[in-house]
């Protein structure tokens, strides 16, 4: 298990390396110089320059990329060229939205999910399996942020349970601030948990047909007894990584279901960074977002060898 | 009975909306580009089937042209990920377990750390949102997909006597790949391109609401969701037209997909 680890970890580091590199590329080298691109069409020389030395961009292309990550390692993520302040402090505020939104959907996803996908197998062929299946079906076909203007057009603006937008901050209170990130969750949360109740279900069929199952159940244990004791630990492998997966896409849709609820979280600081040339805002995001799912991944890996001794052999 | 019915229904209504897109090539019920602001908001009603938007434009002829928008784009990024992930997939596989087959998976495992909205992010960062920029992040996105599936398909198929055979022939590894294990994993392909191309739907209309797909006037379903969010309490038919459009097309897909897996993947059929 160490050495898994270790491989893995040099495989993460690896990763992390590479991703960044790409990005620097893409932000940093193919625009040629970022600050005459931030200034636009219309900028003084005498401004451009100004930025340039600003932004650190008077080294050659590795010395900038090395004090790039450089300061990412130690905290320092640059200064935002459009509003000032160090992009940590922005993102960290961000995050603050981002993150709860994003977690509050895999929890709701997961809690929904995998009850369901366990019922329908349970009852396979039968009203509750086909019911789940057609709702399933549709759920995965719903564009979320169309899905979440629905929930504001019903909760918000005919039944006034929620508000439409806005968030009230972490300061207003718990309860407030979890109220506010509630339909957006509901709205991310549905596709996934779609998905993850079609995987739970096919993963517990398909442990229900193995032989030590059988073997359980031939030894005198109830189907329940059997499922609950062998059949569900060894399901939950695949549906596992699919909550891994999810992360990724739950914490990318949160960005785009910010837009939808006016919530100050790290969509719209990217958004805005995109609209107003901050490449030293997008660079950061982008990193983040990156690091987060390289992150993820691997702890998913981690914790699948944990469960499930015969993967620990293949490096 | 289930799997061909439900087959059938979804290639119906994927089929709707692609004759839809090609009808709006020769005759939308209106012109959509025409600005008539004196008739805007107006809900469905004789002349205006599904209504009009806030620049009295005809929601239907602006469905039927987004339309147009959403399959070119989604069919060409799976066009990307299957002419860039398929050699890829095929080519590690020839070399299994050698350092060529490792520098693929593990490329393939970046690219899958780049959701495809970051991959547009970082795109449109720099030059600027298109719809092109949109089929580029959704097809970069494709290609570690397609890679998989081609790879995983093709491993067992090279431990099978018929390409023993084609070997002691003496056919190299390209021919091989192209004329036996290509045509043997092309199922698995059919099914694999219909699920990414209605991930694909999905995520350019992701993309253009957000306003990093194809831009205005170019209508697009994302775009006109975007476009309404702010009249939603006052004409709430501008945001659940579009929305239903790209629900019934995303629908139809994954129906054709299920259904084609139910049909062409043995390991499904044996499984049921």
């Amino acid at each position: 298990m160490a050495r898994y680890v270790v491989t893995r970890l040099a495989s993460l580091c690896l990763s992390l390396v590479v991703a960044s590199l790409v990005i620097f590329a893409v932000i940093e080298v193919i625009p040629g110089d970022p600050a005459a691109f931030m200034l636009g069409l219309n900028a003084e020389p005498e401004a451009v320059a100004a930025l340039r030395e600003e932004l650190g961009l008077t080294g050659s292309v590795a010395e900038r990329y090395l004090s790039w990550v450089g300061g990412m390692l130690t905290g320092d993520f640059g200064t935002s060229y459009t509003y000032r302040v160090p992009v940590a402090d922005l993102v960290a505020a961000r995050l603050a939205v981002s993150l709860p939104l994003t977690l509050y959907a895999l929890v709701l996803s997961t809690a929904i999910a995998i009850p369901v996908g366990m019922i329908a197998a349970a009852g396979r062929g039968r009203a509750a399996d086909i019911a789940v299946m057609g709702t399933t079906q549709l759920g995965i076909a719903v564009p979320n942020f169309w899905f979440a203007m629905i929930l504001v057009l019903i909760f918000a603006i005919n039944l006034r349970i929620f508000s439409a937008g806005g968030f009230p901050g972490w300061e207003a209170g718990f309860w407030p601030a979890m109220k506010a990130l509630t339909l957006p969750a509901i709205a991310l949360a549905l596709p996934q948990a779609s998905i993850l109740a079609r995987v739970t279900r096919s993963s517990v069929l398909e442990t229900l047909g193995q032989d030590y199952i059988r073997t359980a159940r031939a030894k005198g244990l109830s189907r329940r007894q059997a499922v609950i004791r062998h059949a569900l630990r060894n399901a939950m492998i695949p549906v596992m990584t699919i909550i891994g997966l999810q992360f990724s896409f739950l914490l990318a849709g949160a960005i785009i279901i910010e837009n939808v609820f006016f919530l100050p979280g790290l969509g719209r600081l990217i958004f805005q960074g995109i609209t107003q040339r901050d490449l030293v805002v997008v660079e950061s995001v982008v990193m983040l977002l990156v690091f987060s799912v390289i992150v993820v991944t691997f702890l998913v890996d981690i914790a699948y060898a944990a469960i499930d001794p015969r993967l620990r052999r293949r490096g | 009975m289930r799997g061909p019915l439900s087959l059938w229904i979804g290639a119906a209504l994927a089929g709707l909306f692609a004759a839809l897109a090609l009808l709006s090539f020769v005759w939308t019920p209106h012109d959509h580009t025409v600005l008539t602001i004196a008739e805007r908001m107006r809900p469905p009603d004789a002349a205006h089937w599904l209504g009009t938007d806030h620049f009295g434009r005809d929601i239907l002829s602006m469905i039927m042209v987004g339309a147009r928008t959403s399959i070119a784009v989604a069919i060409v990024a799976v066009g990307i990920g299957i002419a860039v992930g398929v050699p890829l997939g095929l080519f590690a596989a020839a070399n299994r377990g050698g350092y060529i087959d490792e520098l693929i998976m593990r490329g393939n495992d970046l690219i899958f750390a780049f959701p495809s909205l970051v991959i547009a992010i970082l795109i449109t960062a720099v030059f600027g949102p298109s719809a092109v920029n949109a089929i580029l992040a959704i097809g970069i996105f494709n290609i570690p997909v397609f890679a998989r599936v081609a790879r995983g398909g093709a491993l067992p198929l090279w431990t099978l006597d018929y390409v023993l055979a084609a070997r002691v022939a003496g056919k190299g590894r390209f021919r091989i790949s192209a004329e036996h294990i290509l045509p043997n994993i092309a199922n698995m392909l059919i099914v694999q391109g219909t699920i990414q191309f209605s991930l694909g739907i999905l995520a350019e209309a992701a993309l253009s609401y957000v306003g990093l797909g194809a831009q205005p006037p170019t209508p697009s379903w994302g775009r006109m969701l975007a476009d309404s969010q702010t009249m939603i309490s006052l004409a709430p038919h501008l945001a659940i037209f579009p929305g239903l459009a790209i629900v019934f097309t995303v629908l139809g897909l994954n129906l054709v997909g299920d259904g084609l897996r139910d049909i062409l993947d043995p390991r499904v059929r044996r499984a049921r």
